[in-house]
């Protein structure tokens, strides 16, 4: 927001000057308030591992980070090449393996990867489309370079902390969005539901019916499974709500068994169907890989899916867009040392201090070090864990970030963000909203914007032209 | 509707009425101790046989007083029916079945389990309880505000309004069974202070000390009194009334879903028998007798209810 040299970068122009005549008294109370709405409203997470189970909030910050509409459309762009990719990307890995083929990408990274499904071989899920929702993460430098830092092809969260923050904005400051035109948000739930019934399976007869498929109101995201499913107007299911009657998937209705035509699940493949993967889970439904594979349901996003938001591939992810679009990609890539190559393994245990590790299949924030912040102690024993399985894990350079300023006793004082975007693909395109969830770093000069690990979340604004 | 959501919203709205008899029932206790300290034990312990959790609390206590019974019944997570714990399961229902809710059920729900927790996070005093039980009450009030002011009429309403009196039902019903013996037309007690007393406790367990002096001319009798429980449809804690509601409710499901189930002919076998018996009836089949029965009468519909609507797998 504000350059070194000290003016105001444009997109924040209008922002500043109406932030410049607020009372600080009066953000500070608006502050307090927008906390007492999210604890009321029950936007509340729960922390896996604590043992009180106590419902958290994240924390909210009341400044909104800004986007031009030419950021925004640069950006938008190069989302949807790399998310157009990645869907050419999983289909041909589980039917041509034209790219393996090709020598582009290690054959071994895909035979040896957890997120590979041989169920899901020779198959075309309906509509061709194995990512229905994507939520691209994207930091930005200094001098203002966008890379992606992962593509989260699962089942990414967030959007409901999206939506929320919006809404607490627009009640908290409604003269704001007077003065500055923002592009609206609040259409997600409206083009999801559009977009997973574009999705609807051969089998569907009439209106497509959609249920959300949660693991249950103790799972941390469970606030955002129900919302999601309200504000789309579908069926919010848990495993044991669902079966397979006569090659379809039904759900147990106070009137008998009723047909669903799309599942969008918010548990992870492993615990999809007891039949056909983990046979331990409780949260799937036995025999859903059989109904799906046969044409009777849409399962968004695709199992097996998982194989391209792999730390490992994301190192290859200009050379798939570009083997699939036949275009450069628009987006950078963080430089990526694999470690399982002994060079790249050699420079990373002598560079250690200056890196981020991550686990090639972590998510979370769980199970990385960040080099600069870490004590001798946390670096050795990183160094251990590097050498006994070093095909676990990615490095990346710490990039030097660009900051947007938080609201803080003292005033305004600069963070670390990311930005995940949300993208939602059916056979009708490519549907991206404007903004994103930008979830910011509170500790000062901190990194980790993870809200398992004390991250907070702002509003995220792009401008109209 | 899936038959969870259903099951969700019954059981919702089951332990908020519950949260809200146990406020009550304990305000009627503590009120006849305060009048009559000499048997001030067996009062209590009557409150905690009422509660339905008698036998956790023999458990874990030996003697009843208010102390122990008051903070059993407000604020122990032992106790499954303590207001602390129906109120925590209401609002787990709650969540279950968000997306059956208006944001204004939802957090009046939430609401209430915010308040309560914090206001019973410490033991609460005798002089502190008048206080916590208003509270009690008015949270539920505001909750069934946000369903009547809100909510559409349909299937969703009919599985919140069936959970209610099927709760509140039992809740008188184990009333009566509990007091039984001072609502019998004995000779030898007619009149006494001993009598008065134990009848003002049962009609303030229920908020209906005063609509009885308001519709009944005649002096207080223990007829009188049973009659009121059991049959005036004018009272909405009385049998006959719960018993009213659940029968329409279940006659909205079924022109609804233009299927009629076994809970159906169990309500309407209620509705028959209130309609076909009389005060004088019930006591010479013997009160006890007949409030016995209509518990275990009770019990069976909601059981049947929930196998019919299929709140489970």
């Amino acid at each position: 927001m504000i350059r070194p040299d000290g003016s105001v970068t444009t997109p924040y122009k209008h922002y500043q000057t109406w932030f410049n005549a607020q009372d600080p008294a009066r953000l500070h109370s608006k502050s307090q308030e927008a906390e007492a709405f999210f604890r009321r409203t029950g936007i509340t997470f729960n922390v896996y591992g604590e043992a009180d189970a106590q419902e958290r909030l994240i924390p909210f910050d009341l400044v909104p980070r800004i986007l031009s509409h030419r950021e925004w459309s640069r950006l938008s762009k190069g989302i949807e090449q790399r998310v157009r990719a990645i869907n050419a990307f999983i289909w041909d890995i589980y039917n041509r393996q034209e790219i393996l083929r090709a020598g582009r990408i290690p054959k071994e990274l895909i035979a040896h990867n957890d997120a590979f499904l041989p169920q899901m071989m020779r198959f075309t899920p309906p509509g061709n489309v194995y990512t229905h929702i994507v939520g691209t993460d994207i930091v930005r430098t200094g001098d203002g370079d966008f890379f992606v830092l992962e593509d989260n092809a699962r089942t990414p969260s967030g959007v409901s902390y999206m939506l929320e923050n919006r809404e607490t904005m627009l009640q908290m400051f409604p003269e704001l969005f007077a003065r500055i035109r923002v592009q609206p948000v609040s259409d997600y739930p409206k083009n999801l539901r559009r977009s997973l019934a574009a999705c609807a399976p051969q089998a569907c007869e009439g209106k497509p019916r959609v249920a959300v498929l949660t693991p249950g109101i103790h799972n941390s995201a469970y606030f955002e499974h129900s919302f999601l499913a309200d504000q789309m107007g579908a069926e919010l299911v848990e495993g044991h709500d669902l079966r397979v009657v006569d090659g379809r998937i039904a759900m147990r209705t106070t009137q008998g068994y009723r047909v669903v035509d799309v599942l969008y699940r918010r548990i992870d493949d492993d615990f999809l169907d007891p039949l056909n993967f983990n046979p331990d889970s409780l949260l799937g439904v036995p025999g859903i890989m059989d109904v799906y594979r046969a044409g009777g349901i849409t399962i968004a996003n695709a199992p097996g899916a998982g194989i391209a938001d792999d730390k490992a591939i994301y190192s290859y992810m200009p050379d798939i867009v570009e083997f699939y679009t036949g275009e450069k990609a628009i987006l950078k890539n963080v430089e990526t040392h694999r470690c399982a190559e002994p060079e790249a393994l050699k420079y990373v245990l002598d560079n250690l201090a200056e890196l981020v590790v991550k686990e090639v299949h972590g998510s979370g924030g769980y199970g990385m070090l960040v080099g600069p912040a870490a004590s001798k102690k946390e670096l050795a024993a990183f160094r251990d864990k590097l050498q006994a399985n070093p095909g676990n894990y990615i490095a990346q350079p710490t990039l030097s970030l660009s900051t947007v300023p938080i609201f803080v006793d003292q005033g305004l004082a600069p963070r670390h963000v990311d930005l995940r975007p949300f993208v939602l693909v059916s056979p009708q395109g490519v549907n991206i909203t404007p903004g994103g969830l930008t979830r910011v770093a509170l500790t000062e000069g901190s990194l980790v914007v993870n809200s398992s690990q004390g991250g907070g979340t702002k509003d995220t604004w792009v401008l109209e032209d | 509707m899936l038959g969870k959501t259903a099951g969700g919203l019954y059981w919702m709205f089951r332990f908020l009425e519950r949260s809200e008899n146990t406020a009550r029932l304990l305000e009627a206790g503590f009120r006849m101790a305060l009048t009559r300290s000499s048997d001030a034990e067996s009062e209590w312990k009557s409150v905690v046989t009422t509660s339905g959790a008698g036998a956790g609390y023999a458990q874990k206590y030996d003697s009843y007083s208010d102390t122990l019974v008051m903070d059993w019944l407000l604020r122990d997570p032992d106790n499954p029916s303590s207001v602390i714990s129906v109120t925590s399961s209401a609002r787990d229902n709650a969540r279950l079945v968000r997306t059956a809710l208006t944001t204004e059920v939802w957090e009046a729900v939430n609401d209430n389990w915010m308040t309560l927790r914090d206001l019973l996070k410490e033991p609460i005093t005798t002089v502190d309880l008048p206080g916590v039980l208003a509270t009690v009450r008015q949270q539920s009030a505001l909750v069934r505000g946000a369903l009547y002011g809100t909510m559409l009429r349909n299937d969703i309403y009919d599985f919140a309004r069936i959970g209610t009196f099927i709760e509140r039902a039992d809740n008188t019903a184990r009333i009566i069974d509990v007091k039984y013996y001072t609502l019998l037309p004995s000779a030898l007690a007619v009149g006494s202070s001993l009598d008065n007393v134990q009848w003002e406790m049962i009609l303030r367990s229920v908020s209906a000390h005063r609509c009885f002096r308001w519709l009944d001319e005649t002096d207080m009798t223990a007829t009188a009194i049973a009659d009121f429980l059991i049959f005036d449809k004018r009272l909405p804690r009385s049998l006959a009334f719960c018993v009213k509601q659940t029968t329409e409710n279940l006659r909205y499901l079924e022109q609804e879903y233009q299927e009629r189930h076994p809970c159906h002919d169990l309500a309407d076998r209620l509705k028959r028998w209130v309609a076909s018996t009389d005060i004088d009836m019930v006591f010479d089949l013997g009160l006890h007798e007949v409030i016995t029965e209509f518990i275990r009468d009770n019990n069976a519909l909601s059981a049947q209810i929930e196998q019919d609507f299929r709140f489970m797998a």
